[in-house]
């Protein structure tokens, strides 16, 4: 029966049907965000030929790197954009995507994250925020709220979590913009406008994890999990008129940023050609 | 599927770009024209002493030639994007020193397990930590081949001089072309900044290879498989519609992750050690003078093989039986080739700026009835031929 309902799932055309099931627990945000990538894709018609997708270590990294049926470039924890980086160099008429966790992404990887930004690498992020260390066990992030409890802050957090979209606009990033799994539809058109951006654009989804850190938070169910998404999410042009007291602890989500800026690669191409001109090197 | 830099005209812009010749060049620029006629079309890099020069360089020229210079954050990002570059088709290079060689130490690993040919340029400096961050030494041997965890082959070259950096440099690239894996390059900060006579030969006494490309879809689709039995996968490149996977986890043949059957694993990392093992023709490289008859022989490598060859030619002027053995190919170690000589002399000398690291690799392949002695100097200032000929002296 359930291998009916599988195989009924248009967007299955997209995965790599030889890994799956995927190793993601039951309930998990992972799944919603496979879904709105592979529709993203599929509403832009995008040819999975010209797209490179490179992940880093963690649940979250699993999502398009084996599932997503494309050229996967499955990287050492916190450095797929680095590695992104050189793909896109490499061939910058393909799309490149990154679909990692925020540990790998904000923590090890929050170098990497804001430089790429600030260089305006035509790079797509989509940064799976789950607040939580999910796959080595439910260990403190730094995106874990202020007061929650982790496996490694059993207590309660005393650290301030980052908030990665507005440090990613402020490096200055294309697009910015922030969902949860419980907006899918606006994730899914998120996603395709980062992919037409041309520049450095993240698409941050705040997802749950039942498992590691629901669990530990009076929220073991997916569904309490996406109910305190939506309780708590306040639309950006409301929060522009918010004190800061108002906003702690909720979720701001639409688009941060959206602004042209030069783009790296074009850049770079521009200024080999120009090099090449002056030096008389350019070929017929 | 292209290789980039492999087109036709880049033959002719070498050409025009640098004219056959004598040039006095520092060893870090001769480096950095070897790694341009080598087909080096991608530099990503992190300046660190004494390695800036080679960035420097790579930044001025590879435009010219149509290639990339990209100033990463990190150390450990410039790895990373040489490994996302080499998958698109470029010729790969970065260069580091000391502790930027450790930062890169990780994403290494990750090319020797995804079988990425890329070279990775350590101008070995005074350590540990930031030590004497100007000043030259040979301290990194066992860095380079041990650096990174797990069961792990390297392959590590090691130039005597900036003209032997040009042509070495190009040898780094066909090895790690032609087994599909990261070379490290160990220079140093001695010959990285003395500037000497340099040719710079035309392109067409330039030998060079490239990695094998799939012969059709079939060998496409086992990016890590062996269908020629040599142990080197043809290499599937991104953007050409094969849809490859590739992780730094334990995989198939055909790419994806089994980390759990102890089979797919000991099947995996023993294929990339016989493919280093097994292809000693594409790598081995030693330097000999005065061996035939040699009762006193000296073992040196990279800067220290210079002032070692002083000696040498002196003590036979004095009537000293002395040789030289030099390594050029540092790592797997000229293991037989050192039997061999170890066999038929008395006593052996090992001078090293270090405190006696490839020593242990001599001390492997020589009987207990030898005499091994290291000449070790530290602090950044080489062994002097006068030094290692008082050395030889002794034992004679
Ligand atoms: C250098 C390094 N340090 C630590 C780890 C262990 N590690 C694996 S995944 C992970 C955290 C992943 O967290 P996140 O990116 O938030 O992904 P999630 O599993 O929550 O989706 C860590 C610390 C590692 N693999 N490599
Ligand atoms: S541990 Fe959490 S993030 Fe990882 S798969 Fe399970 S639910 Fe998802």
């Amino acid at each position: 029966m359930a291998k009916e309902i599988y195989s009924t799932y248009p967007m299955v055309k997209y995965l790599r049907r030889e890994a799956l099931p995927t190793a993601l627990c039951p309930g998990c945000g992972g799944g919603t965000v496979l879904n709105a990538f592979a529709n993203a894709v599929d509403g832009l018609k995008l040819d999975p030929k010209d797209l490179v997708v490179v992940s880093g270590i963690g649940c979250s990294a699993w999502i398009a790197s084996p599932y997503f049926l494309a050229d996967t470039l499955h990287t050492t924890h916190g450095r797929a954009i680095a590695f992104a980086t050189g793909v896109k160099v490499g061939l910058p008429d393909k799309k490149v995507v990154v679909i990692s966790g925020d540990g790998d992404l904000a923590s090890i990887g929050g170098n990497h994250l804001i430089h790429a930004a600030r260089r305006n690498i035509d790079v797509t992020v989509i940064l799976v925020n789950n607040f939580i260390y999910g796959m080595t066990g439910g260990q403190v992030a730094p995106t874990t709220p202020f007061g929650a409890k982790t496996t490694t802050s059993p207590y309660r957090n005393i650290e301030h979590p980052l908030q990665i979209s507005e440090t990613v606009a402020a490096a200055g990033a294309s697009y910015v913009a922030r969902w949860t799994t419980a907006h899918v539809y606006q994730l899914i058109e998120s996603i395709k406008t980062a992919l037409q951006v041309k520049g450095f654009s993240l698409v941050e989804v705040i997802s749950q994890c039942p498992v590691q850190y629901g669990r530990r938070n009076r929220m073991k169910e997916p569904a309490e999990m996406l109910r305190w998404f939506l309780r708590n999410s306040v639309p950006v042009s409301k929060a522009r008129k918010m004190r800061p007291e108002e906003l702690e602890g909720k979720f701001v989500v639409g688009e941060i940023v959206r602004r042209e800026r030069p783009e790296f690669t074009e850049e770079l191409n521009k200024l080999v050609d120009e090099v090449q001109e002056h030096f008389g090197l350019k070929g017929e | 599927m292209i290789i980039r830099g492999d087109e036709p005209e880049q033959l002719e812009l070498l050409r025009k770009l640098y004219k056959p010749g004598n040039y006095f060049l520092q060893g870090n620029e001769a480096l950095s024209y070897g790694a341009l006629f080598a087909g080096c079309r991608f530099y990503a890099g992190y300046p660190i002493t004494p390695s800036s020069e080679i960035a420097e360089t790579m930044a001025r020229e590879l435009p010219k030639l149509g290639g990339y210079y990209l100033q990463m954050e990190d150390e450990i990002g410039s790895i990373a994007a040489m490994v996302g570059a080499s998958w698109t088709g470029f010729k790969v290079m970065t260069a580091t020193s000391g502790p930027g060689f450790s930062l890169m130490q990780e994403n290494l690993g990750y090319a020797v397990m995804t079988e990425t040919p890329l070279v990775l340029v350590d101008v070995q400096r005074s350590g540990p930590s930031t030590g004497q961050a100007t000043k030259g030494a040979q301290g990194d041997f066992f860095q380079a081949r041990w650096g990174t965890h797990g069961d792990h082959p390297m392959v590590a070259v090691s130039p005597i001089s900036g003209q032997d950096a040009f042509w070495e440099v190009i040898r780094a690239f066909n090895i790690a072309e032609r087994l599909r894996t990261p070379v490290v390059f160990l220079f140093d900060g001695v010959l990285a900044h003395t500037r000497e006579q340099v040719r710079i030969p035309d392109v067409s006494e330039v030998e060079i290879t490239y990695r094998k490309l799939p012969a059709n879809e079939e060998e496409a689709k086992l990016p890590f498989g062996d269908p020629h039995g040599d142990g080197v996968p043809p290499m599937p490149l991104f953007g050409h519609g094969y849809f490859t996977h590739v992780t730094g986890s334990t995989h198939k043949e055909n790419g994806l992750r089994d980390v759990y059957t102890p089979e797919v694993h000991d099947k995996l990392v023993r294929r990339i050690h016989r493919k280093i093992e097994k292809n000693r023709d594409v790598y081995e490289s030693y330097e000999e003078r005065f061996t035939d008859d040699a009762e006193i022989l000296v073992v040196s490598w990279g800067v220290t093989a210079r002032p070692a060859l002083g000696a040498v030619i002196r003590a036979r002027e004095e009537g000293i039986k002395a040789g030289l053995f030099v390594p050029k190919t540092v790592h797997p170690f000229p293991g037989e080739r050192m039997r061999q000589l170890g066999k038929r002399v008395r006593a052996v000398l090992v001078p090293e700026m270090n405190l006696g690291q490839m020593i242990l690799e001599v001390e492997r392949h020589v009987n207990d009835d030898v005499l091994l002695r290291g000449i070790n100097r530290i602090g950044g200032v080489p062994l002097t031929v006068e030094e290692i000929l008082r050395e030889i002296r002794g034992v004679a």
